[in-house]
This record gives structure tokens, sequence and C-alpha cells, in this order.
């Protein structure tokens, strides 16, 4: 073993990671794969009314207030239970809103589960009892959100479909005394993502656009773009504010792996904006694809984000940065 | 004697023992106190900064070196980058500080050492009740997370979750999976740091460094605000300044102007050792220079 490739601590949760992403595939179409028994639900305190929970999947994101609860996305419906049961841990208020950042199994595969255990404030123009029409939480999302979903094979469950969908920029809501902002990323990781962001305890939860354990899943099938993940990125640079010394301020949930503030979410711009530009480059100077595979635009960057097996290998991540900009450039 | 007295006469040494023992599991050596930076040594690498492409002594991997190359110095110009402070390994290479500490009311044993650089003025804390590092998922900061421990009279302190920041000025970065571990000794007035960075994902080899400080009775730290400005007019949402690889147009600039070959001021484990000296062709006068 040569000194440059010496074994790293790291390794094994790297693995873990590309096996968990590979379960996401087949879980977004219904198909459970996995074991979740062993999975325990952290909850970090990020700051304000905000909590991150990690387990296996994306992150979730929680406010808890006054108003009831609100929840950035689902994790696995496997998991419901142990999200419910540390999402109790924090409020005995009802879940009010269920928001999607995006339409991955591992974000949303809990909708219907959680939605259930919720229930909507609402009132007025209800055709049967009132008492119904309150029944289960409302799941907010992009409108391609629910479009992706409904076409899925096999089908997602009617009742994890999102009930309150938008196809302007944003969408706003009040709850737990701070403005909530649903904020969409066009053609990013998918073409249906959102930012959430939590104005008053300053804290933005991300979605798969940013993550800190990976490259990001490029889901061109999904509409997604490299281009469109940076400028999802510069976004979030745009709306967080950092406290003195370039440190805290306004924090960051990303879709998988650590609480992360700007500066966080800056190296991973910087990384991405100078792949994206090699490879660019590259294009531009008439290689294929495989002499860019060749070449290594990612290669100073590998060790911490690459990976040579799984869901999402570094060589699927130049190959969805090479094709999504070689089209970008023919129109 | 009697066996009163045989038990007073034992109890003296026990108890002195006791307490001895007792001195040493706590801090023997305060640290408390303003320490000024002495910067005649390494004095480019403490001072100005290195030159670009200046990488000799640095245990760096490929990687390392890639974004070293591709390193454009305008990347500190972005708005986001102006205020950075030193993250706590760089930190200890640089800038005056002050030391201070926690003290727990009721015990009066040392809770925390608190640190504040002059330099971007950044805090750092380094826990000395033995609580333990947090999880793995909470957030990075440039000063990590530091608890310290009393071996002797050296304070080794370990650090985690930092951010990633940088080893030299010069664009070698260190990654945001690096442990951080310092020994702190003091002589007197003389404090000396050896740090040493572990760095699975752009270092070979631990990276050991050693600083040495003085205390200053009358030093006060300035403030140091930061206000970050536009400092390239007109580019766009998201500029990033960098090289592609082989476009770097200092590549030679500080090999040609130290007389050093590239081989040398390209880094690698094997440049931090005597040993690599005699694998140059170097002129007699030089190499008892490198030495």
């Amino acid at each position: 073993m040569s000194p440059e490739t010496r074994p790293r601590g790291t390794c094994l949760s790297r693995l873990l990671l590309a096996l968990l992403a590979g379960s996401v595939a087949f879980s977004a179409f219904g198909q459970p794969s996995r074991d979740f028994s062993a999975v325990e639900i952290e909850v970090l305190p990020v700051q304000g009314d905000v909590y991150m929970l990690v387990g296996a999947g994306g992150n979730i994101t929680v406010q808890v207030g006054a108003d009831g609860v609100v929840v950035v996305d689902s994790m696995f419906a496997e998991l419901s239970g142990k999200v419910l049961a540390a999402i109790r841990e924090l409020s005995d208020q009802p879940i009010r809103y269920v928001i999607n950042t995006h339409v991955h199994g591992d974000h949303t595969g809990g909708n219907a589960n959680l939605a259930r255990a919720g229930s909507t404030i609402t009132g007025g123009n209800v055709t049967r009892a009132i008492a119904d029409s309150g029944e289960g939480a409302r799941i907010v999302a992009h409108e391609n959100v629910l479009l992706r979903l409904a076409e899925q094979q096999p089908a997602v469950p009617f009742d994890a479909w999102p009930t309150d969908t938008f196809f302007t920029g944003q969408k706003d809501l009040f709850v737990n005394g701070e403005a909530v902002q649903v904020l969409h990323q066009p053609a990013a990781h998918t073409d249906g993502d959102s930012l959430v962001f939590f104005r008053r305890s300053d804290v933005i939860s991300t979605g798969d656009v940013f993550v800190t354990t990976l490259y990001p899943f490029i889901d061109r099938a999904r509409g997604g773009s490299i281009n469109g993940i940076i400028d999802a990125l510069n976004r979030i640079i745009q709306l967080a504010v950092p406290a003195a010394q370039q440190e805290g301020g306004t924090l960051v949930v990303p879709g998988h792996g650590r609480i992360c503030d700007e500066a966080d979410v800056v190296e991973y711009r910087d990384m991405l904006t100078i792949i994206r530009d090699r490879v660019q480059h590259m294009i531009e100077s008439g290689m294929s694809l495989q002499q860019v595979q060749l070449a290594g635009p990612t290669m100073d960057y590998d060790a911490r984000y690459g990976a040579d097996s799984g869901f999402w290998t570094t060589e699927q991540f130049v190959e969805a940065v090479y094709l999504g900009l070689s089209e970008s450039n023919e129109q | 004697m009697s066996q009163t007295s045989l038990r007073r006469f034992l109890c003296i040494p026990l108890c002195l023992c006791v307490t001895l023992a007792c001195g040493l599991a706590r801090s023997e050596v305060d640290l408390s106190g303003t320490w000024v930076a002495i910067y005649h040594e390494d004095r480019p690498e403490r001072g100005p900064g290195p030159s670009l492409v200046e990488y000799y002594g640095m245990p760096i991997n490929e990687a390392g070196r890639q974004r070293g190359l591709t390193w454009d110095a305008s990347h500190l110009t972005l708005l986001e980058h102006q205020c950075k402070p030193h993250p706590a390994d760089y930190g200890s290479r640089h800038s005056h500080f002050r030391v201070w500490r926690e003290l727990d009311t009721a015990s009066q044993q040392v809770v925390a050492y608190r640190f504040h650089r002059e330099w971007q003025a950044p805090e750092r804390t380094i826990w000395m009740d033995g609580r333990p590092h947090p999880s793995e998922n909470a957030a990075h900061t440039w000063q990590g997370f530091s608890t310290g421990e009393w071996q002797g009279n050296t304070l080794v302190v370990t650090t985690t979750h930092l951010k990633t920041g940088y080893l030299r000025r010069n664009g070698l970065p260190r990654s945001d999976e690096a442990t951080l571990i310092e020994h702190y000794i003091r002589h007197d007035d003389y404090l000396t740091i050896v740090k040493t960075v572990d760095d699975p994902v752009y270092l070979t080899e631990p990276l050991i460094q050693t600083s040495d400080y003085r205390l200053s009775l009358t030093r006060n730290l300035d403030p140091y605000p930061c206000d970050a400005v536009v400092e390239l007019a007109g580019k766009p949402v998201g500029y990033v300044p960098h090289f592609l690889p082989g476009e770097n147009p200092f590549l030679t600039e500080f090999a040609e102007s130290s007389g050093l070959p590239m081989r040398a001021v390209l880094g690698g484990a094997e440049t931090m050792y005597p040993e690599f000296i005699d694998l140059l062709e170097l002129p007699r006068a030089t190499q008892g220079g490198g030495r």
C-alpha cells in the first residue's frame, strides 16, 4: 500500500453511505430493501426552534412551537415510528406541515405516516364534517415533486403525495412565530428542489442540493443539472449571513451529513464550480467523456467526496456533469 | 514511639504524597497571560506567508499538491473568504494570543482554557473537564472542538470538528476530516506549541511543526473588525478564481527565484527529511544552507 493510499478512518462510513444511497433507489419506488431495525434517530439542536434528525436516508429538519410541528422531509417509511418518537421528545404538539425538499424516497418515504400522525389547521369550505378536514398534516412541495411521485412505478400511495403544491418561485408560511419560506431551485438535484428557510431561527434546510458526504447526486432523469446545483448553492450563500469571524450565524441543515454554516457551503460551491469549469474546458477542447474521465478533473477532491462503488460513484458524477454541460453547450 | 506517634509519623509523608499526586493531576502550569509570537522563527511562513508553489517540507499527497497548483490567490478576494480567521491548526503558527482560565467556583478546578488570537480575533475553548467530543453530525468550526489533559507539565490538546482549512497560505488544503494534536510546553516566560496535524485526505504523514511564544506583561491585543468589500468589480455571482490544471503561470516562479529544483518545491513527505537533500544535485553552498 503506497502512502498515498493509506487507509482512512471514514472509509467504512463512506461505504455505508454508498450502500444507503443504493437503497434509496429501491425505496423511492416502494421496494424497501434493507433492515432498519438497528437504525437510531439522533436528535441535534440546530438553533432557535429548529432541530436536525439523523438516521438513515435524508436528514429531517424539525421546527417546534406553540402552533405545532413543522417537519422538512420524512426519511424512509420504515423509520416513521422512530422519527415520530424523536419528534415527541421535542414537542407534544401536532405535526402541522410536512415539507418535501424533493421527490426521492429517502426524503419522502415517511410522508404518509407523518402526515397521518398530524393535523391541519383548517376551516371553511369543508364539504363533510369539519373534524375530518383537519385529519392529517399538510404535505407541502413544489409541483414537480407531485408530478414525479405520481408517475413513479410501482405507484406511490396517494396519501404520500403532496397536498399543497406551488409552481411559482416560492411559497411562504408563518408558523410558530416565524416566517418559513419554501424556495424553489429549478433543475438542480432534480427539477423539484426547494430550500426551506426558517427566518427567525436563521436556519436553511437544503435537501440534497447540498450534502457533506459525497459529490452531489445529479438526477438527470428527473431534471437535475450541475449548473442548477451551483445556482442553488450560490442562493444559499446569498441567504446565509455568517456571524463574526465567518463562524456560525445562519446555520444549514444539509440533505445528508452534518450541521453546517455558510463557510461549509462556500467550500462545496467552490469545489463544484472548479470541477464544472474544468469539465467545461475539456469539452471545449474537444475531449470525449472517456478522455475526461481519464484526465481526472475531480482527483483533488475524490478522497473527500468521491466513491468507487455504490449508488453514486465519482465516475457517474463526472459523466452527469459532462453530459449536462454538453447538452447546455448544444442549446 | 507510641502507636499514635507512629501514625502521625506515617501520615505526614502519606499526606504529602497525596497532595503532590493531586497537584500533578491538576494543572501544575498556568498558561494564562498574553503570548507574543517569536517571528524570527520561520519568518516567511509566520509573517508574510510563503510563496506560490512553495511546498517543500510538507507531507502532501498528489491531491493536496493538485489543489495547491490550481489555487489562485484571487480566491481570497471573494466576499465569503475575506473575513475567515485562521483555523486552530494554522492559528498556532501565527498571531499573538491571550489565554485565560475558566474556573469552577465551588471546586476551583479548571473547566476550560480560553484563547483569543489577535488576527481576525477568533476565540477558542479547550475543555478540561473531561467532556466527550460531539457527534460526527455536529457542526464543524474554524477553531474545532478541543479537549485538553495534562501529561506531566505538558498540556496535550486534541481537536476535532475543524472546518476545511489550509496548511499553508498558498493554497495547500487541510480537510475537515483532520485531527489536530497540540502539546503546550511552558518554560518560564516562553511557550512552545508543538502541533501535529493528521489529515487522511491531503497528507501522507502527519505534519509536525513547532512555534515559540514569549510572555508579555505589556502587550494589549488589538481589536480586529472585518468588513468584507467587493475587491474585484464586475464579476458574476458565483465567480470562483482558480487555475485550470497545467495553466498556473506561477508554477516555476519560486523554484527559479530560490534556485531549488521543482522536485523539492513541489513537496511531499520525502522533502521533510534531511536525507532528501542528498538526492538532489545541488551546489555545495546551497546544500549546506539547505541543511
